[in-house]
């Protein structure tokens, strides 16, 4: 079975809430939408006080072509335009909506039937993605329009679908292939129209071997889709590592991107809100959210509208427990802590984990040994012990010259430490510093 | 016999040859460098610190030289060594010194554990950028120190120390040469570089604001008990237009603060520090303000009152 060739590890899966249907949450009575969701330019607000917005009206313009717009989740007033600390911590503008009902706009077509077939142009469809403000939504929520639009340069050859899933505790994207299978083909289909391509793939892990079988009986009515069943190994969701797993194809080092080895890549959640936004003209509002952990009265997967404060879905859960050591933003592996619950569903916002205190523990880290395991473990084929030495001496030169701007931040040198050394938190600092210098330089060309 | 002969007169020759190859090439290819340089540094303290902002003591020399070659000292300042120092320099390359201001670090945060209270815990690596670059902090000002230390590991003089009660540094007003290297390893920017101020009965009179967070008023008073409102008054009250407010917050500026005392003494939130204790205003009593303090409870309240300075504390004591 295929999977990538470079490092990876095996966390445990801890998958508590799979096979769980997914719930429709309950309307959050104030909705807030951080205005930067995505990377890139922040969206700039379009509405203002007072204003009524319906579901799907747009409330915050694209800040450029790197950004996308955001669009209502809930019918109201615009309460007020202020800041909210959001899951980066810090305090960030947002928009506050004061629910009243839920009226949708006209345009979107609610009912549940499958539209197939679609003769847009593919850039019309690249368009309508764009004005529906889609992004990745897999976590990193880089502007869906901008994969789809690659450097003339490039040639696509396939599309590659992740559904892997590979951070432990999560489920959403597995529950959507369970529950919207068609949605999401059409969209594959859609995307392949888009970039011209007429290879799809979709890897899946084969953790997953109801949601495989159900994808393969369902692609043998799309032509040119084929279901990748992949080894289980952490982190294949990684998009370099999965076209490695799925194709075979290594990508070079940055500023590359995976479209210089022929592939485009989408996660599968994103498949599904561009089938939306295409098919049904509903803008990006509303996503999957596993919210889970151990100590959890019951996880489970939501389908949670946007600007929903995250301790209203725990409360949905039971409530959060009484050992809880930290709140998660995404999963275990690359997801972040969180100062409160508080902090709004976002587009990126792919699980809610809460980890009891004996999970949250980080134990005390002690010396490296020199054993190697980092490196063994780095899917990137980087020398982690070094890069994060080096970052603690401020020797930028060094971690450039070695590569750290390669970093993916997967955290499995940190995870595979037998020092439990913060690997992790040097190499970020130092990788965040190396961009800055590399744009710095650059900017002076 | 004959074979050693042999040895010792080609060895001899090689050696005659490479002497004289040697003198040719230090004759021909030698580089001057001006005496001076080496002159020049041998007065500098030798501690090799940047905080002049040249690559160590001998960079900062060549540099000297290369000015007085222009015609003057000025803006050339080593930090550590201060104007002593700088009169040796000048009198070596016969120039007269150029006098300059003696500065000193401050801290601008007062955010203690009293006074602001943590609501998270951090974890992480043990550094203050890593800390800023994953969170706000522990607290909900995400402005202000996190108290991971990373001036105190860069200070060369051991001039700067955590104080394990407030978690905040200290700034030792004797061994700190202003060489600034703790507001450089500073990522919010809370330590700077100012003037040590006017020296009034042998003590150095300066004032400055011991906050750094440009949040909204309410949101910064829930966040600290001593945090800048930017309401204002001290602005008003100041005679000498130093003070101005910016992004919410409030900045004296030190070439223009003569250390009267007047906005120490109105500020509400006890904000605004002073190395020297500050004379209380006369009869007309100041009222303590409670605007946007709504949401602070009563124990934050009073614990914004009682804190003065820690240098002031210091003084007192």
């Amino acid at each position: 079975m295929k999977t990538f060739r470079i490092g990876g590890v095996h966390p445990a899966e801890n998958k508590l809430s799979a096979g769980k249907p997914i719930v429709t949450a309950e309307l959050p009575k104030v909705a807030v939408f951080p205005l930067s969701q995505h990377i890139g330019a922040p969206a700039v607000a379009c509405v203002a006080k007072g204003d009524e917005v319906k579901v799907g009206t747009k409330i915050a313009d694209a800040g450029g072509f790197v950004s996308a717009p955001i669009f209502s989740s809930v019918s109201g007033k615009v309460a007020k335009i202020d800041t909210v600390i959001d899951a980066s911590g810090y305090r960030k503008p947002a928009i506050f909506i004061n629910v009243v009902g839920d009226e949708w706009e006209e345009s979107i077509d609610r009912s549940d039937t499958l539209v197939k077939d679609c003769d847009l142009e593919p850039k019309a469809i690249v368009e309508k993605i764009k004005n529906a403000g889609v992004v990745g939504m897999g976590g990193a929520c880089f502007p869906t329009h901008v994969k789809l639009t690659p450097p003339p340069t490039a040639k696509p050859e396939c599309v590659i679908v992740n559904a892997v899933e590979c951070e432990p505790y999560l489920t959403a994207d597995h529950q959507l292939m369970l529950e919207h299978p068609d949605e999401i083909l059409v969209g594959v289909t859609l995307v392949m129209k888009a970039v011209n391509v007429n290879k799809g793939y979709i890897g899946i892990e084969n953790n997953k071997p109801d949601a495989i079988k159900l994808m393969t009986e369902k692609a043998a009515q799309y032509p040119n889709i084929e279901i990748v069943p992949l080894k289980v190994k952490y982190p294949q969701g990684g998009e370099k590592q999965l076209i490695d797993a799925v194709i075979g194809r290594q990508v070079p080092a940055p500023p590359a991107l995976p479209v210089s080895v022929g592939a485009i890549l989408q996660n599968v959640g994103t498949m599904y809100a561009i089938y939306q936004a295409v098919q049904k003209n509903k803008p990006l509002f509303e996503r999957v959210v596993t919210v889970t952990g151990k100590s959890l009265a019951n996880p489970t997967n939501f389908l949670a509208r946007m600007g929903t404060p995250m301790s209203q879905l725990i409360d949905a859960c039971g409530g959060l427990p009484e050992d809880t050591g930290k709140v998660i933003g995404g999963g275990p592996m690359m997801g972040k802590a969180l100062m409160n619950t508080e902090v709004p569903i976002c587009k990126g916002s792919s699980g809610v984990l809460i980890m009891n205190q004996k999970e949250a523990k980080r134990a005390e880290a002690e010396p490296c040994i020199r054993c190697a395991k980092c490196v063994s473990a780095c899917p990137m084929g980087l020398e982690p012990y070094l890069l994060a030495n080096c970052s603690s001496m401020a020797d930028w030169e060094r971690d450039e010259k070695e590569d750290i701007t390669s970093c993916i931040e997967c955290g499995s040198c940190q995870f595979t430490c037998p020092s439990h050394r913060p690997l992790l938190d040097m190499i970020r600092l130092g990788k965040s510093t190396v961009m800055g210098i590399i744009r710095a330089r650059n900017a002076k060309k | 016999m004959n074979l050693i002969l042999v040895a010792v007169i080609a060895l001899g020759a090689i050696g005659l040859i490479a002497a004289v190859v040697l003198y040719v090439a230090s004759k021909k290819f030698a580089v001057f460098e001006d005496p001076r340089i080496a002159q020049v540094a041998s007065v500098l303290p030798q501690a090799n610190c940047g905080g002049c902002g040249f690559p160590g003591c001998s960079g900062f020399a060549g540099a000297c030289v290369k000015a007085a070659d222009a015609g003057s000292l000025e803006g050339k300042l080593c930090p550590v060594g201060g104007a002593p120092v700088m009169e040796k320099v000048a009198a070596i390359l016969g120039l007269e010194a150029v006098a300059s201001e003696p500065m000193l670090a401050v801290v601008r945060c007062n955010g203690s554990c009293e006074n602001r209270p943590r609501v998270v815990q951090y974890d992480g690596a043990i550094s203050c950028r890593v800390a800023h670059s994953t969170s706000g902090g522990e607290t909900l000002c995400s402005y202000g120190c996190l108290g991971c230390g990373d001036c105190v590991k860069a200070c060369k003089f051991d001039a700067i120390r955590m104080n394990p009660e407030t978690g905040l540094p200290e700034v030792d007003a004797e061994k700190c040469t202003a060489c600034g290297a703790c507001a450089k390893a500073c990522p919010r920017s809370i330590i700077e570089i100012r003037p040590k101020g006017r020296i009034v009965k042998g003590e150095a009179r300066r004032i400055w604001v011991g906050c750094v967070n440009k949040d909204k008023g309410a949101i910064a008073g829930k966040a600290c008990a001593v945090s800048c409102i930017a309401c204002g008054k001290c602005q008003k009250v100041c005679k000498k237009d130093a003070i101005t407010i910016e992004n919410n917050l409030a900045y004296i500026d030190p070439t223009k603060c003569i250390a009267c005392g007047l906005c120490f003494n109105e500020c509400p939130k006890h904000v605004i520090h002073a190395s020297f204790s500050v004379p209380a205003p006369k009869p007309k009593v100041v009222k303590p303000v409670e605007t946007t303090v709504a949401s602070v409870d009563a124990s934050q309240k009073s614990v914004a009152k009682e804190v003065p300075t820690v240098e002031k504390q210091q003084q007192q004591q």
